[in-house]
């Protein structure tokens, strides 16, 4: 039993993880590196508890997070697909701009510097079966939770078994020559980055559901071990989650291990060590798709 | 003559304020091999590029069997039966040979689901069908640079071309895959395809073209049989001048060593000896060629006299001073010169200007900058001067060195090089890869250095260069000179013997080849 609660809590860690590495996946095999997840997270965290509080539902709660991402999404799409701007300049500005944002947002909302009044969170989803698992039954009566193990699958039937994801992998990796099939790089682009925003978006919503409130940089660094947890994965979405399975299941014993002789900064600092290593080649070759963070030129 | 199949009609194109296209004509009918010829930069490129869809022309127009239409994008021009095979191939590494065939008009199931079972066995049967042999599933990254073009010819039929455009198809293939290539082209062309054939290989347009049309400068200098045309016409057409003979080589007597090695061995990367007991002296005024196949210690020897790699034993002296080989700087100072095997990785920085190339590795020098600075317009000012004098277009010293074509990229490193007063000069495959004009120039270049008094070096894996520029050949075969002879002592076909190291047993002759040409070499 204590297994499964174990497992039970590393899955309700690494379900933010996952939404945002999956939608880095999506943006980096299109060709646009992603690391303005950070700031797409704390902008859809602060949207779902905007939208949570004004309607004291948690549905438009999670609709006002979806927009917040795709909005912010459609910025970096229009910073660097359209006017081919630095992709991590324009993540890294992203990022200070929704951390400022949000912080002005909050002191002028609810007259706090630090956190929101308290907001609902998504209710549980009673299942047949499911819910009246031992252990992990609470676990998959979150909606959330649910909604990722859906995407997972999903995300990557996108990626591998339908037209558009050939076309946006295609775009990744050489767009010149999409383009010279009459694909739009523009396009396909715009639209791997804007599904990144959407995910993220969600993942900013399941943090703030959680915490039924909304805490100036709640995401604390979430968003960069996501862009590590999709290098980890090679790219896949499928990958991508199991990695963040692997980063939640190192911040669950982390947890647990707190307050015993074991220093348990070492565990902190696994994901950033294991991603370092797949970038080395120590587990299996992580290669990044060959025209990600070039900016498309077709007079060139 | 039918009605043409496709007609562009008076094409101009402008790229900024150089005219790439100028009213140009082309008519292409249908079952025709067309060739379309020039030289680097001349506006083939481009011409395709309109006719594709991805230029838009500033002024004519394109006739498809007769209609006027506009070539809005690629896809406009798919859609009007043309397919286009990039001189660098437009494939998806990482997908398949179905994928990358279908791409952009995918076999599909519903829901914009891929079928990819499907897809393999249509392109299995266009494969088939067109004798194109290669297997739907491979990955592209694991065929070969012939099967790769495969790809790029069935991506075209797929889509229904009737009429394919091919930018330099042979530039990659080994002599075997150029020989299937031309059997399928000709079976296409029996199959009621056209052909635009855009190439500088003149023996090719011989061997496969029915018609020729000549760009040179943006406009159309000429079209005709190819059948009516020698390829001596049509060198000449393409380089607007008869190619004048080089110079003959003067009877003066070489001076003194200026480039001597002396029992050198040199390792490669893996360690191994790659040069072996090598001994040489070039003298002033004197062309040494280094003849070889490639991969017979070549590189070692250009890395090692350049004093990029250090010798493991023997010794280097550059105009009569023992150098160490640990470091170009000192090679350099020394009085030696160097033209790169490789322009992009050695010769030049593609982002850097015109003016910042032609000071590279020579920023110490007095006259270059002030203390830390560099002279900015003073720089820009020396350089116009040299970059007019080595015909490097466009002569602009703010040009970045990354948008000049092969041939200029290659003159701008020799006006580099050559104008820094060295004594010895080393040109290793100076003319790779470059157009005939820029063949041309840097051969009469050499031989100018040479009568100057200086000592030339001369790596090249083209015989007929080696042939019409050196005054002394030495054979390089595993790493050791094999054979030391003049170009009136030997031909091709001999030193070919020896770069194979079958000349001594002298039972197993190589198929005959043509003569090297003494005129301005290359053609061959």
């Amino acid at each position: 039993m204590d297994v499964l609660l174990f497992a039970a809590a590393a899955v309700r860690i690494s379900v933010p993880y996952a939404l945002a590495a999956m939608g880095a996946s999506l943006s980096e095999r299109g060709g646009v590196v992603c690391i303005a997840l950070e700031g797409l997270m704390l902008n859809g965290a602060l949207a779902y508890t905007l939208g949570a509080y004004a309607t004291q539902n948690p549905w438009a709660g999670v609709a006002c997070a979806l927009l917040a991402g795709l909005l912010t999404a459609w910025l970096h799409a229009e910073a660097t697909v359209r006017f081919r701007a630095d992709q991590i300049t324009t993540g890294l500005g992203i990022n200070l701009l929704a951390a400022g944002l949000t912080r002005f947002v909050l002191v002028r909302v609810f007259h706090s510097s630090s956190n929101s009044p308290r907001v609902p969170g998504l209710p549980e989803w009673r299942l047949p079966v499911l819910s009246d698992l031992p252990g992990v039954g609470a676990l998959l009566s979150s909606p959330l939770v649910l909604v990722t193990l859906a995407l997972v699958v999903l995300v990557h039937a996108l990626l591998f078994r339908t037209v558009f994801g050939l076309r946006l992998r295609a775009i990744g990796e050489r767009p010149e020559a999409a383009a010279t099939l009459g694909l739009s790089v523009t396009r396909h682009r715009f639209a791997g980055v804007l599904l990144c925003g959407l995910l993220a978006g969600l993942a900013g919503a399941y943090l703030s559901s959680e915490q039924h409130s909304f805490t100036d940089g709640m995401t604390g660094g979430r968003g960069y071990i996501a862009l590590a947890a999709m290098i980890v994965g090679k790219w896949n979405p499928m990958g991508a989650a199991a990695a963040c399975l692997l980063f939640g299941a190192a911040e669950a014993l982390q947890i647990k291990l707190q307050g015993s002789a074991f220093p348990s900064e070492l565990l902190q600092a696994l994901p950033y060590l294991i991603t370092m290593l797949a970038l080395a080649g120590f587990i299996g070759r992580a290669v990044a798709p060959r025209a990600v963070g070039t900016p498309y030129d077709p007079e060139s | 003559m039918s009605t043409p199949h496709v007609h562009l009609k008076g094409i101009t194109r402008r790229l900024g304020t150089c005219v790439a296209n100028d009213g140009v004509e082309l008519e292409l009918v249908p079952g025709e091999i067309h060739a379309l010829v020039g030289e680097n930069g001349a506006g083939k490129s481009t011409l395709m590029k309109v006719l594709f869809g991805l230029h838009q022309p500033d002024e004519g127009e394109i006739l498809i069997d007769g209609r006027r239409v506009r070539m809005t994008d690629p896809r406009a021009a798919m859609r009007h039966g043309l397919g286009m095979v990039h001189q660098h191939f437009m494939l998806v590494d990482t997908l398949t040979v179905a994928e990358n065939v279908t791409l952009g008009s995918e076999t599909q199931a519903r829901f914009g689901l891929l079928a990819p079972g499907d897809a393999e066995r249509e392109v299995a049967a266009l494969a088939e069908r067109y004798r194109l042999p290669v297997d739907p599933k491979a990955r592209i990254s694991q065929l070969s640079v012939g099967a790769q073009q495969r790809v790029e010819i069935l991506k075209a039929l797929y889509r229904g071309a009737r009429v394919l455009i091919l930018d330099e198809p042979t530039a990659v293939l080994t002599p075997q895959e150029v020989d299937e290539l031309f059997a399928v082209l000709r079976a296409l062309v029996a199959d009621g395809v056209s052909i635009v054939l855009i190439t500088h290989k003149l023996a090719e347009v011989k061997a496969l073209a029915t018609r020729l049309t000549v760009l040179r400068a943006g406009r159309r200098v000429a079209t005709a049989l190819v059948a009516d045309t020698s390829i001596e016409r049509m060198a000449e057409l393409m380089v607007g001048h008869v190619p004048a003979p080089l110079t003959e080589r003067s009877d003066e007597a070489p001076g003194a060593p200026l480039l001597e090695v002396r029992g050198l061995e040199v390792r490669d990367a893996r360690r191994l000896p790659a040069v072996r007991d090598v001994s040489f002296a070039v003298r002033a005024g004197e062309i040494v060629g280094i003849a070889g196949v490639e991969g017979n210690g070549q590189h070692e020897l250009i890395e090692c006299l350049a004093g990029l790699c250090p010798p493991s034993r023997g010794d280097v002296r550059i105009a009569g001073a023992a150098v160490s080989g640990h470091g170009a700087r000192e090679h350099r100072a020394a009085g030696l010169a160097h033209i790169p095997s490789d322009r992009l990785h050695r010769g030049l920085v593609s982002d850097m200007s015109l003016a910042e190339n032609l000071v590279l590795g020579l920023q110490r020098r007095p006259g270059v900058g002030t203390g830390p600075w560099l002279g900015g317009h003073t720089l820009e000012d020396a350089s116009r001067a040299r970059l007019q004098e080595y015909d490097v277009r466009p002569p602009d010293p703010r040009a970045f060195a990354g948008r000049l074509s092969g041939g200029n990229q290659q003159k701008l490193i020799a006006a580099r090089e050559l104008t820094q007063g060295a004594r010895a000069i080393l040109a290793a495959h100076p003319t790779r890869g470059v157009d005939l004009g820029a063949i041309d120039f840097i051969h009469r270049r050499l031989l100018a250095e040479r009568d100057a008094g200086r000592a030339v070096l001369l790596v090249s894996s083209e015989l007929s260069e080696i042939l019409a520029l050196s005054d002394r050949i030495l054979v390089l075969y595993e790493g050791r000179i094999v054979h030391e002879t003049t170009p009136a002592a030997t031909d091709e076909r001999t030193l070919g013997l020896h770069m194979t190291g079958r000349a001594s047993h002298g039972d197993s002759p190589l198929p005959p080849r043509e003569g090297a040409p003494r005129t301005s070499g290359g053609l061959a």
